[in-house]
């Protein structure tokens, strides 16, 4: 039985292969809850030793029924979910991922290092917990009690927690939820440090700029598809795209102080959209470079220039309501 | 030859890596309890409370049958305060974990379910061993209760037995009912099942009907198997009681396996 479901689901899934560097995938997975609703429809996707990927999507995009199936906490209605090319809810396997989930509350009445040391022992070669308390940045509330912790420092033992077993595959659901800037930080650089270990992360986050600063590959989902998945900036680029067009140029926008008039400005190459408003133009170009050298010779006066990507969130709210 | 030791290592490794999670699990698990005063105090504070009033203070050196009423209560308030620990260590504690999602971080866990399980039973056990254990030297010290050490093994043995069908009660209501109704639900089970089961005034106190009534339920059986363990002849037969309590724990597993798979319908 066992081997039949092996033969079925190898053709479909050519990449969830350990060897050829694939941590974890789902395979054309559809999620059909038994209250009817569609979680996740014909869903693909791949991690890979070694790299940060950000899961983006509004609530209810399916995110978590994601992240769910790859840690073996539900099956898939159809396709096929694998880590380290087997099932999930093998016990090998699962002792090579680490997790951090959004929990309401956890004992309370335990200590910060009980916590730690409990779930080490679930593992035959935990990570050191010196080196836990280190790069969770728990010194000092070791002897606390959990439920007397503030909510950046709970959410820091949860971090711990995922990492107690040194994993190899590490998800972590909006993991810097309650963290003051420097904290955020500080998380920031423990990922970028387990990813140059050859780690992999999967993050959820609300914080895009989580993702932009944090992935390597964005995957963005929304109604249980992918919508857009690639590199931040490939990503910020798609989204950019002004609705009907199909130009896949990365856009920019240019701000300056300027005499021209708006129908000069829209016939120079390269400009989709100007508008003025109290003194500064804003300009939409998808080749910022020719547009700016002919800018600056029609206007030799102008002045207070400034010319940036979009930020991701735009391109976020563009992917995920454009395409419903 | 050598695949013949691995063959042999490689479950026993297994099964000694379960053990000692277990073995920490139910250690934390434990503590966890006793540090929870609001659990800790009401589980212990309510059986002795009571048989400290109803099984002490008014008693005035009656005998029923052929055992003194000290002695009598003690088996009705011993089964009380297990069954408290079993129920609510397992109930209320299941079904908050479940709720928080922290059940959630331990299924994803290597964790082997079997060793988070046992782990509140036996801290459910514990709790109850030292719950029957106050009770019975409050007994002993205050009440002419006398009680031979072979006594008071059975009374331990039944304590760790009898923890068992409260438990799966427990998780059944834990898989059942969502957190926020959970905690009044079971003291409104676990209050009503202790007075019609006989175990806070004896079963012959209480109306006809209700000593009907009591034939159903798990803590008139225990009661009474408590009972015979001091030599009190009780109504039905030791093996009809042991039915009993077999019978309702066949039941509470059953209704918590179709919690079970509901829970996993919907993840």
């Amino acid at each position: 039985m066992n081997a039949m479901l092996e033969r079925i689901s190898v053709p479909t899934s050519p990449i969830a292969n350990e060897s050829t560097g694939a941590f974890a995938s789902l395979t054309a997975v559809t999620k059909r809850y038994s209250n009817g609703v569609l979680a996740l429809d014909n869903l693909s996707l791949t991690l890979r030793r070694g790299e940060i990927v950000a899961l983006l999507g509004p609530n209810g995009a399916g995110k978590s029924t994601a992240i769910k199936l790859l840690m073996g906490l539900s099956s898939p209605t159809s396709g096929a979910v694998r880590i380290f090319g087997a099932d999930p809810r093998n016990t090998a396997a699962r002792l090579r991922i680490g997790v951090m989930l959004q929990v309401g509350k956890a004992p309370e009445m335990l200590r910060v290092r009980e916590h730690i040391e409990l779930f080490r022992g679930y593992y035959p070669n935990p990570m050191p917990y010196a080196s836990i308390i280190q790069a969770a940045g728990l010194e000092g509330i070791e002897e606390r009690m959990f439920g007397q912790l503030s909510g950046g420092q709970k959410q820091r033992v949860l971090f711990a927690i995922a990492l107690a077993g040194d994993p190899d595959l590490i998800f972590l659901d909006e993991p810097t939820v309650g963290f003051d800037t420097k904290a955020r930080r500080g998380i920031w650089a423990q990922i970028r440090s387990l990813a140059a270990r050859g780690k992999t992360v999967l993050l959820t986050t609300h914080y895009l700029e989580e993702a932009d600063a944090l992935a390597h590959r964005i995957i963005v989902i929304n109604k249980g598809r992918v919508v857009c998945e690639g590199t931040p900036e490939e990503v910020k680029s798609v989204g950019s795209i002004a609705p009907g067009t199909s130009d896949r140029r990365s856009l920019k926008t240019i701000r300056c102080a300027t005499t021209l008039a708006i129908p000069t400005l829209l016939a120079i190459s390269g400009v989709t959209s100007a508008e003025s408003s109290s003194g500064l133009t804003t300009i939409v170009s998808t080749q910022a470079e020719s547009t700016l050298r002919e800018l600056l010779a029609l206007d030799t006066t102008l002045h207070s220039l400034e010319v940036q990507s979009p930020a991701l969130e735009d391109a976020f709210l563009a992917i995920t309501s454009d395409r419903e | 030859m050598s695949s013949a030791t691995l063959a042999a290592v490689q479950p026993a490794s297994a099964f000694g890596r379960t053990l000692r999670i277990f073995l920490r699990e139910t250690r934390y698990e434990f503590t966890r309890l006793v540090r929870t005063r609001s659990f800790a105090l009401s589980v212990i504070g309510f059986p002795v409370a009571f048989y400290v009033f109803f099984g002490l203070v008014m008693n005035r050196g009656e005998q029923i049958g052929s055992v003194s009423v000290a002695k009598y209560m003690l088996a009705g308030y011993a089964v009380f305060g297990l069954v408290g620990a079993a129920f609510f260590g397992i109930g209320v504690g299941l079904s908050s974990e479940l709720a928080a999602g922290w059940l959630e971080l331990k299924r994803a866990s290597p964790m082997p379910p079997i060793a988070y399980l046992l782990a509140k039973c036996c801290s459910a056990i514990a709790f109850g061993i030292i719950i029957v254990s106050i009770l019975t030297g409050l007994g002993v010290l205050f009440g002419h209760v006398s009680l031979s050490l072979p006594d008071y093994a059975r009374m331990i043995a039944l304590t760790i037995i009898g923890v068992l069908p409260f438990a799966c009660m427990g998780m059944a209501l834990a898989l059942l009912l969502p957190f926020s109704s959970a905690p009044g639900i079971a003291n409104m089970i676990y209050l009503p099942m202790s007075f019609c089961g006989g175990l806070w005034i004896p079963i012959m106190l209480l109306p006809h009907f209700l000593q009907r009534f009591a034939l159903l339920l798990p803590t008139y059986h225990l009661g009474q198997l408590m009972l015979g363990s001091f030599g009190y002849a009780s109504a039905g037969t030791t093996s009809s009681h042991w039915l009993g309590l077999a019978g309702f724990t066949l039941m509470m597993l059953g209704i918590a396996s179709l919690g079970l798979r509901r829970l996993e319908e919907n993840s």
